[in-house]
């Protein structure tokens, strides 16, 4: 696979381990996190832990917006899809999240409610256009990267004058949620924030560009090293993450020079800004309420929004207490030190955030790496 | 068929055009008769199903073992690049009495068609059932048919059974690999569940592959010659792919399985199909490959033989048996790490067999 197949390679990725080998010091530990479920996934997929030194250790940060949508945004969502005369398009990998009582719109789909996945946000202009006697509800989640298509949806929309289309929108806001776990205060009796560097995110960074990271390098002092989703990118990141902390610097430096700029997308900026505004307050499952972290439609835009459209009501679902996201988002834990890890809590029944997509922390791990936990078990024993 | 019905004595010409299924085509009377004689006795016609009873009967060879299998076949779309739901039927079903290491004698084939069904379209299906039938030397010598109300079905489905008899000395199962043994594959992988991806509508997706389905029984039958009882088993990764297929068979077994994505053959337009879609060629379905689990002094020969058969021409080895009371199915990948291929959680296509 031409393109792809060169970010990939093995041998590469061996001269890269060597050089990473090389450059760390033996009397101390590297904690980074990536932000990027993206990111998350390369490293479980690749099997990069195995190319790292042991002392390098990844913390698996909050960033897939699957994972961080509360569970009582999925229970609206079923609420309004089952609505008569609704139809709810979304995208796929939301269908199988439970909500608080096990239903999900996967089941709810199974049970009548007209419910559709879509592949691209303009699916969804065109499934109301075909159906207008249906009220289509685009349930829009994401980061930066799926913000700007769902504000294209509104504005196809809008030029078709389409009277049967809204949105209801759940897009959140990637740097407020890393500052959001720098500023985290630790549990009694746990450590500090681990963090000592980010893997910044890559298609969220071709949206927002370089300049939103600045504050983490300058007020934080931490390094943030902009990197793409394949393997590769991500051990170059790494290697460039270690090389600013041996040097005891903290700045923003760009990995995926191949799709991020500077200033970014300013179209994609432009027209966001046009049609969305921050919301006060924001719920993410695994940090909690944050502030200005969200995205909601602009007043001149209330005739495509799902919220005001169909007054839902907010509902409120807690996280199981013995979930650790919270910890294992800040890299205090690991997803094997959680007691519900692999007993309550499985892809199949995710207690957690971390659990939910095969992106997240806890999911990552029992997908592709909790052989590691018995290796470690059965040499202990031997 | 039921009711059966020489053709010689009622034959009243089907609009095969334009014509469509409607509720008297399930009734058991003479509209019924003229679509079994005008579209399936034709397609199908063989001597045991010519004789036209509510049941086909063989003689059977003497103290042979027989194996029996169904299945049912619900595709959608119908019809799709490489293949269609009749062909499908055939050859899934052949190949799932071939896993036991048996020759196939005998397929029964019952339809459930929905009213509205286009004549033409069964016609296509019947014709291309009966070409694989004939192909794979395996008749349909019974059969079945149904009409269920508009919405109560999609089209039309599918459901066969298959018997067959096991050569002496061969006693395949899912239970018998042991640590050592070789896993093969007898050729690329994704195939078919990628064919079936690209033709659906809602995806503006083209591509040229095609899906792999056919009948495995004279690779199997090479296999067997080759290396008789040391073949522990046999296995067709349809749904859920090569990663479930493994993961079922390390529980069975009570092993794990070491696997090398790099030896893993994928077509390179399925792996960029896959990448596009977000998908794991490892988890994708197949409908005309096999794996088989080997003892490892008959592994360098049996993979010959399978290299010397047509559908079999990109086996490989791509891993081994091994201890493990854990029953992981880990994986080397092609980029030097480690990782579990594990089950797949919920389902990554709709109705791909």
């Amino acid at each position: 696979m031409k393109y792809v197949d060169e970010y990939r390679d093995g041998a590469v990725a061996a001269d890269l381990a060597k050089a990473i080998a090389a450059e760390v010091r033996p009397d101390r530990t590297y904690a980074f996190m990536e932000f990027c479920g993206g990111h998350t996934h390369a490293i479980s997929r690749y099997g990069l832990e195995d190319l790292l030194p042991e002392n390098v250790r990844m913390i698996h940060g909050p960033g897939c917006p699957v994972c961080v949508l509360p569970v009582g945004k999925i229970e609206e969502a079923i609420a309004l899809a089952k609505r008569p005369g609704i139809t709810l398009c979304t995208y796929a990998d939301l269908m199988r999240v439970p909500g608080a009582k096990g239903e999900s719109l996967l089941k709810a789909k199974a049970a009548g409610a007209d419910i559709r996945m879509i592949y691209s946000s303009l699916d969804a202009v065109k499934i109301a256009e075909a159906n207008p006697e249906r009220e289509v509800v685009f349930f829009a989640i994401g980061f930066e990267t799926t913000t700007p298509p769902t504000a294209v949806a509104l504005k196809a929309a809008e030029a078709k004058g389409l009277k049967n289309f809204s949105i209801y929108c759940n897009h959140v806001l990637t740097p407020v949620a890393m500052r959001a776990i720098l500023d985290m205060p630790a549990a009694p009796g746990e450590a500090p924030i681990a963090i000592e560097g980010f893997v910044g995110p890559a298609h969220v960074s071709t949206i927002i560009g370089m300049e939103p990271y600045n504050e983490f390098a300058e007020k934080y002092r931490k390094p943030v090293v902009i990197a793409g989703f394949e393997p590769l990118d991500v051990m170059h990141a790494i290697l460039m993450l270690v090389r600013q902390v041996n040097e005891q610097r903290s700045e923003v430096e760009n990995q995926y020079i191949r799709a991020v700029t500077r200033e970014g997308n300013v179209a994609a900026q432009d027209l966001c800004d046009e049609v969305f505004e921050l919301r006060e307050s924001f719920e993410w499952r695994g940090l909690g309420a944050v502030p200005v972290s969200a995205l909601k439609l602009k007043d001149a835009y209330a005739s495509y929004d799902a919220e005001k459209r169909f007054a839902t009501t907010t509902i409120v679902a807690a996280d199981n207490p013995a979930c650790e996201c919270g910890a294992i988002l800040r890299g205090q834990k690991r997803p094997s030190d959680c007691r519900l890890f692999g007993t309550a809590c499985t892809p199949e029944t995710p207690m957690g955030a971390c659990m939910v997509s095969s992106e997240g922390a806890c999911a990552a791990h029992w997908t592709y790496g909790r052989f590691r936990d018995h290796q470690k078990t059965a040499r202990r024993a031997s | 068929m039921n009711s059966p019905v020489k053709s010689k004595t009622i034959r009243r010409k089907l609009d095969l055009r334009n014509g469509r299924v409607d509720m008297s085509h399930g009734s058991g009377g003479r509209a019924m008769a003229d679509l079994i004689s005008g579209i399936f006795r034709e397609a199908l016609a063989n001597d045991l199903l010519d004789q036209g009873n509510d049941q086909a009967c063989f003689p059977t060879p003497a103290g042979s073992r027989m194996v029996m299998t169904t299945d049912g076949y619900v595709v959608s779309p119908i019809f799709f690049p490489g293949g269609d739901i009749g062909s499908l039927a055939v050859h899934g079903t052949v190949n799932d009495l071939a896993m036991a290491g048996a020759k196939p004698l005998y397929l029964s084939a019952s339809f459930i068609i929905e009213e509205g069904f286009p004549f033409a379209d069964l016609k296509r299906i019947a014709d291309s059932m009966g070409e694989a039938s004939r192909q794979a030397g395996v008749p349909v010598i019974t059969g079945d048919t149904k009409v269920v109300e508009r919405g109560k079905a999609d089209g039309v489905f599918i459901s066969t059974a298959g018997v067959g008899v096991v050569p002496e000395g061969i006693a395949l199962s899912g239970e018998k690999a042991r640590p050592g043994d070789k896993v093969l594959v007898s050729g690329t992988l994704g195939d078919h569940g990628v064919a079936i991806m690209s033709s659906r509508e809602n995806l503006s997706f083209e591509t040229e592959i095609v899906s792999d389905s056919a009948a495995l029984h004279t690779l199997v039958a090479d296999m067997v010659a080759t290396a008789g009882p040391a073949i522990r088993l046999m296995r067709d990764p349809t749904r859920g792919g090569l990663a479930a297929t493994l993961n079922e068979l390390a529980h069975q077994s009570d092993v794990g399985f070491r696997i090398s994505e790099n030896d893993i053959p994928v077509r390179p337009e399925v792996a960029a199909a896959c990448e596009l879609l977000g998908l794991d060629p490892l988890f994708v379905a197949n409908e005309g490959k096999l794996i088989a689990v080997v003892a490892p002094e008959a592994a360098d020969a049996l993979l010959a033989a399978m290299r010397a058969h047509p559908l079999g021409e990109n086996a490989a080895i791509i891993g081994e048996v091994v201890e493990d009371d854990q029953h992981f199915v880990q994986m080397t990948t092609g980029f030097g790490g480690g990782r579990i291929v594990d089950w797949l959680s919920g389902e990554q296509l709709p109705r791909i067999c």
